[in-house]
């Protein structure tokens, strides 16, 4: 393809079942397109972790995916409260998920360190009171 | 080994039976679903006893070819039609974890 290929996602905060539904249109698209496996299923874990953040902590928000040659960029952005301190919600295991979450197997504290290793650009920038914007790129 | 020689395990109960021409790679065992989404392997069956969408949506983006719900769990009819539709087979049992797992490892999923 040599055109850039933007979807964007409104990603709703109330209905923690439905997270899923936009990494699994994205995962869909880049089959279609013929993408390599491998890069699907970093682009759709990683999204997917970054979905469920943003209906757990920030009651939804908004995620933009561009394809083109060469990388799938995916933004993640969030009115929510936003992350006091980056480097403690960037360590496994730390987690200020609700026990309702906990009990359907989520909120362990994996979600960011997830989205970061599963692609193999991220960047985080918060503002408490603000909210919270991901930036993951995954090469193709 | 193709994902039908495990959809006729004796314990098990069908409740969707994917692509049973599918080859399946191994048997992983995980309820914690942020650890199963990234440890799963592509084309595994996934043992667990975290019976809800999220499960399947793991499922799906891990591609999982095959959930096993064991100790009973099961999944809402909702759920199952989407699996169905999405081409994952979903199995119950009322075994544990472990035994289960066991059986469809040796059945020939080492």
């Amino acid at each position: 393809m040599s055109e850039k290929l933007t979807f964007q996602y409104v990603i709703s905060g109330d209905d923690f079942t439905r997270a899923g539904e936009a990494s699994s249109s994205v995962k869909n698209k880049l089959k279609q397109l013929g993408v390599d496996d491998a890069a699907i299923r970093k682009t759709a874990i990683a999204m997917y972790e970054g979905e469920i953040n943003m209906v757990i902590h920030a009651n939804g928000g908004m995620i933009t995916v561009t394809i083109s040659d060469t990388v799938i960029e995916m933004i993640l952005a969030d009115q929510g409260p936003g992350i006091k301190d980056i480097s403690k919600a960037m360590q496994a295991g730390y987690s200020t998920a609700p026990e309702e979450v906990r009990s359907l197997g989520f909120g362990a504290g994996m979600g960011l360190p997830n989205m970061k290793k599963f692609s193999d650009e991220f960047q985080i920038e918060s503002t408490p009171g603000v909210g919270t914007t991901v930036t993951m790129k995954v090469f193709l | 080994m193709e994902l039908k020689s495990i959809l006729t395990l004796p314990e098990c109960t069908l409740l969707a039976q994917g692509n049973p021409d599918r080859t399946v790679s191994k048997v992983f065992c995980c309820d914690l679903l942020s650890i199963a989404m990234s440890k799963a392997p592509a084309d595994s069956v996934w043992v667990t006893v975290m019976g809800n969408k999220n499960t399947l949506a793991v499922a799906s983006l891990a591609d999982v070819a095959c959930i096993v719900l064991a100790e009973g769990v099961s999944l809402d009819e909702g759920t199952l039609a989407k699996a169905e539709e999405e081409g994952i087979a979903v199995l119950s049992t009322t075994l544990p974890v472990f035994d289960i797992a066991l059986e469809i490892y040796e059945a020939g999923l080492s």
